[in-house]
């Protein structure tokens, strides 16, 4: 073996090289990607890394991938939005965003798991590459195999949002409809799977996959200067974005790249969907799985693959989860519109109402540093916002008539 | 009731290959007794030490998981499918 990175199993520890391998062949656990930290220590230094092009690559002596199975895309490296007019609303006196609404090439962290996924896809030959999917990971997968001359079979529900199934099949993706919810989708993918020999970015490539999400953390930590924040608070759908974080810090820590400090992680959904944050709030020592009935989408996974660790995670490092109500998914969306100008997407609005949630709980506070992950832009799912702003009758062409309306309307006046 | 099991390629080495098997049953407690008494090998990959089933293995009755037909006190009906789903979740006790 010459990589100095390979697969672990996450319960019996066994490891296994690299390989795609769905779970350990021993035990039938998840499995991990671990990595020779005296091998990495030799080059990641912050002085290095400042000197590389802004996408996840600048981090790659983290990533489990060699240099000639990347893409040259520059995926990644999206802006850390220091956010007063939000915090102001929210009452934080330091509060950022980690905007991956602008995320190359697809406009969702996805495109930072499939960059990984499928550049080991073709370490490992595979001519077609597969996912089950709630709609990002569709549009991600379909548009990087692009340009790995791969062939992209996506799998989803039959009632994705429009926006997400055209985001597809532009790409020229072979798109399956799946009569049933993202669980469904997901169990047949683990079937099909197991019977032909395609990479499952979810499934057979899953632990190189979710790798990817690292670089949310290291981008985090350099742009907050190499230093980790006190709070973060991250959209879970399966679970694993936010315990990728937690390693990515853990790592950078680990390195001698920033202090090590406790972090707090504070996970969220929407109450239609949330068998993590229920079991955070109820105590549970396991994850009941649910039938989701939510706007958010990108986030209703019933059955969360991480769900398990996320929970852990997120107790053991003293924070906590939250979940909202649809109402409240718009509102929030509606909020981070109106004061940083972003727009998100359904997964963010569940972030920022919850944050608001865990704000007025005094559980997230006003003058520690907290860092929101918005995970998807807004004009995927413009759906959800139907009929929150009510249509204005055309005027006619001349000075006059806009005087007469200016007459007629009353400026709203947003914000603080 | 005769139901019949679907068992994933990663577990055929404890059940000779064989990737369906009938089964006479009427409680997934049942089932996996039987498939345990039938294939030994089987048995740390099902349940844990507590007897609840292992926290990465999902069950699914037809194409429904069987936490949601009410776990261990679903009762098969004739001709019920049960696939083995290792490793896609980390699930909970059913």
């Amino acid at each position: 073996m010459t990589e100095h990175y390979q697969l672990r199993c996450r319960e019996c520890s066994r490891a296994w090289g690299n390989a795609p391998l769905a779970s350990c062949e021993d035990c039938f656990s998840p499995l991990e990607v671990v990595y020779e930290l005296d091998v990495v220590r030799r080059s990641f230094t912050p002085e290095r890394i400042a000197q590389r092009p802004a996408n996840i690559w600048r981090y790659a002596e983290l990533l489990p991938v060699a240099p000639e199975d990347r893409s040259a895309l520059p995926v990644g490296f999206t802006p850390l939005v220091e956010s007063s007019r939000l915090g102001a609303r929210l009452g934080s006196h330091s509060l950022y965003v980690k905007n991956d609404a602008v995320c190359f090439p697809t406009l969702s962290f996805k495109d930072r798991v499939v960059a990984v996924a499928l550049a080991q896809a073709r370490a490992f030959g595979f001519e077609v590459v597969a996912c089950s999917s709630t709609g990002n990971l569709a549009n991600a997968v379909a548009a990087q195999a692009v340009i790995h001359g791969l062939n992209a079979w996506i799998f989803v529900p039959a009632d994705l949002e429009a926006a997400k199934v055209l985001g597809t099949t532009v790409y020229g993706a072979r798109l399956v409809p799946i009569a049933g919810n993202y669980d469904h989708v997901n169990r047949l993918c683990a079937q099909i799977a197991d019977r032909h020999r395609w990479g499952f970015v979810n499934v057979n490539l899953r632990p190189y996959y979710a790798e990817g999400s690292k670089t949310v953390g290291f981008e985090i930590a350099e742009q907050l200067g190499w230093r980790l924040p006190d709070n973060v608070v991250v959209p879970m759908a399966g679970g694993s974005l936010i315990t990728k974080i937690h390693k990515a810090f853990a790592e950078l820590a680990a390195l001698g790249v920033v202090e090590p400090r406790p972090v707090k992680f504070f996970g969220a959904q929407a109450s239609g969907c949330s068998p993590i944050s229920t079991a955070v709030k109820q105590n549970q020592e396991r994850i009941q799985p649910q039938k989701p009935v939510t706007i958010a989408r990108s986030l209703a996974i019933g059955n969360p693959a991480d769900g398990y660790y996320a929970l852990r995670m997120i107790r053991s490092s003293g924070g906590w989860a939250e979940d909202a109500s649809d109402p409240e998914i718009v509102a929030g969306i509606r909020t981070l519109a109106e004061t940083e100008g972003i727009f998100t997407e359904t997964a963010g609005g569940v972030t920022v109402a919850t944050a608001q949630e865990l704000f007025r709980q005094g559980r997230l506070r006003p003058d520690e540093t907290t860092v929101l992950c918005i995970t998807g832009n807004g004009l995927k799912t413009t759906d959800a916002l139907a009929g929150e702003f009510a249509a204005s009758p055309a005027i006619e062409p001349r000075l006059a008539a806009f005087e007469a309306y200016l007459g007629e309307v009353t400026v709203p006046v947003q914000g603080d | 009731m005769k139901i019949t099991v679907r068992i994933p390629t990663a577990f055929r080495r404890f059940t000779g290959n064989a990737d369906t098997l009938d089964c006479s049953v009427d409680t997934l407690p049942e089932l996996l007794g039987q498939l345990e008494v039938r294939y030994p090998g089987l048995q740390p990959h099902l349940r844990d030490a507590t007897g609840q089933v292992r926290p990465f293995l999902n069950i699914y009755v037809n194409e429904e998981d069987i936490r949601f037909l009410g776990g261990n006190n679903y009762r098969f009906h004739e001709g019920d499918e049960v696939t083995l789903v290792p490793s896609i979740a980390g699930g909970s006790p059913v």
